[in-house]
């Protein structure tokens, strides 16, 4: 533990001070900024929020964790090197990323926010807190796919392919996908069957949660209104967190396991 | 002193290391020559326990290589390919390392003074040429005064100056009862470096002895000659 937590202390180093995660932060500012200049509505704002959070942080998160592994496999192989086990080497690089990424989160998108409301409510700062923690956890989810795929391709352009794949899958094709099947099954009692798919997409559950705690009934959606009317709003909020984690865990554990048997 | 027993490495049906048994021993720097893709690096990288293997053992200062990674702290190891965290300085990488081999006491700073890098500590290794990566990369693998050093063309891209520091230190190294594995594709510097050589062919040891035993044998007075000749004799 001591170990990664070393490991994961250089290589967080070697990730704040690049270009990349600079650009990010800056990119996640001038965002949050330019919706302020155009509506003077904080509630507006967060909900715009939301929805780039939740498409271009997941995306954000898989590139870099794609990239980071390619370039970074000849460290790799030095780190393997060393009397070092290969679960805390792995653990390392894990949050070596995870951990400057979602720092860039709080900079980049809640100090622009606090700068923008300070003058009024305080009100939104809990939403803000909720939409950054879910921020980093779905780039959790979403670096741990994204090593996971890169460790199984040594093909630099299909790892990244297969990564932006699932990306794409996740933030526009599964709601398709989830759409055409309530359509054709209408007939049917469908609320069971609905929260299983919303388990199925990481996404899906970032914004339910979101939903589900800002209580904006309109934006919820299908899913959403299922999970409000099945548990209640504490229920649902801690099902799906759960279910979240879950997410973060499992994709995880299989890379831990593939990273240990790899040959380098 | 490394001990492999019958190694065997395929990496799905293409066999890389077929039945490899050499020992190398304390105060002996043995090189490890063959053309590309005769297994060399596959070695290497069984020694160092990057890869796994089919069957055989490899027993190194009395550990058996079974996942355990404290036997690598005897180990330094100077890659052929120098990467490291492009925003971090060798300041950082020195640092990380003490770290996390817990070992602030003795380090081996003379290559550090030798090669002249301190002009370099604090700059990002994505600024610094492929030759000054290539000194970092021999300052870690002597650092911590391993008993086995494993140098993967240890002087490609140097220029003379530096070149010769870095051989006599490996020759220094020599008469401390070390093990020294190097590779080269430069048969004057292994001529001047090792005592023995493994000659490895399409995964098989061809072989396994002192550089003077090779040259007697393939009756050549040239190293690169003497190679040749036993690659020639060994494929008809």
């Amino acid at each position: 533990m001591n170990l990664t937590y070393k490991i994961a202390k250089y290589q967080a180093k070697d990730v704040l001070r690049s270009r990349w995660l600079i650009g990010f932060t800056f990119f996640l500012g001038v965002i949050t900024s330019g919706l302020f200049y155009f509506t003077a509505d904080t509630e507006k704002v967060i909900v715009s929020l939301i929805n780039i959070v939740f498409t271009i942080v997941p995306l954000i998160g898989a590139i870099f964790g794609a990239l980071y592994y390619y370039n970074s496999k000849e460290y790799i192989i030095f780190l393997l090197a060393q009397p070092l086990q290969r679960k805390q080497i792995f653990f390392g690089l894990y949050f070596g990323i995870v951990f400057p990424l979602s720092l860039s989160l709080v900079f980049g998108l809640g100090l622009t926010v606090i700068l923008f409301i300070a003058k009024g409510s305080l009100i939104y700062l809990v939403s803000l807190t909720v939409l950054i923690a879910l921020g980093a956890v779905l780039l959790s989810v979403f670096i741990g796919i994204s090593l996971f795929l890169s460790i199984l391709n040594d093909d630099k352009a299909k790892g990244l392919g297969f990564t932006l794949l699932v990306w794409l899958f996740f933030s526009f094709v599964y709601d398709g996908i989830v759409l055409l099947l309530l359509t054709a099954f209408s007939d049917y009692p469908l609320e069971s069957f609905s929260i299983i798919l919303s388990m199925l997409n990481p996404i899906d559950l970032a914004r339910i949660i979101v939903m589900l705690n800002m209580d904006i009934s309109v934006l919820m959606g299908y899913t959403g209104a299922v999970f409000q009317k099945f548990f209640g709003s504490m229920l649902g909020i801690g099902f799906s967190t759960t279910a979240l984690f879950v997410w973060i865990i499992i994709p995880l554990l299989l890379t831990k396991h593939f990273f240990i048997k790899k040959d380098f | 002193m490394i001990e492999i027993k019958n190694l065997t490495k395929k990496y799905g049906k293409h066999t890389a290391l077929s039945d490899v048994t050499v020992s190398f021993n304390q105060s002996e720097i043995t090189a490890i020559v063959g053309p590309n893709g005769s297994g060399k690096t596959t070695l290497i990288k069984s020694i160092l326990g990057l890869i796994g293997f089919n069957s055989g053992s490899i027993v190194i200062s009395d550990h058996e290589l079974n996942g355990n990674p404290i036997y690598r702290k005897n180990i330094g190891y100077m890659p052929q390919i120098p990467s490291y965290p492009e925003n971090l300085t060798l300041n950082d990488l020195m640092r990380m390392l003490k770290d996390l081999r817990g070992e602030n006491t003795f380090v081996d700073d003379e290559l550090y003074h030798n090669l002249e890098i301190s002009k370099y500590y604090k700059i990002p290794i994505k600024n610094l040429s492929g030759g000054t990566k290539q000194k970092i990369n021999a300052i870690l693998a002597f650092m911590f005064n391993p008993s086995v050093l494993i140098l993967d063309e240890p002087t490609a891209s140097l220029d003379p100056i530096s070149c010769s520091i870095i051989k006599s230190k490996i020759l220094r190294q020599h008469s401390s009862r070390k093990s020294i594995i190097l590779t080269s594709h430069n048969m004057s510097d292994i001529e001047e470096l090792a005592s023995k050589i493994v000659f490895l062919l399409e995964g098989r040891v061809c072989f396994n002895g002192f550089i003077s035993e090779l040259k007697r044998i393939s009756n050549e007075d040239n190293l690169e000659r003497a190679v040749a000749a036993v690659m020639k004799g060994n494929r008809t």
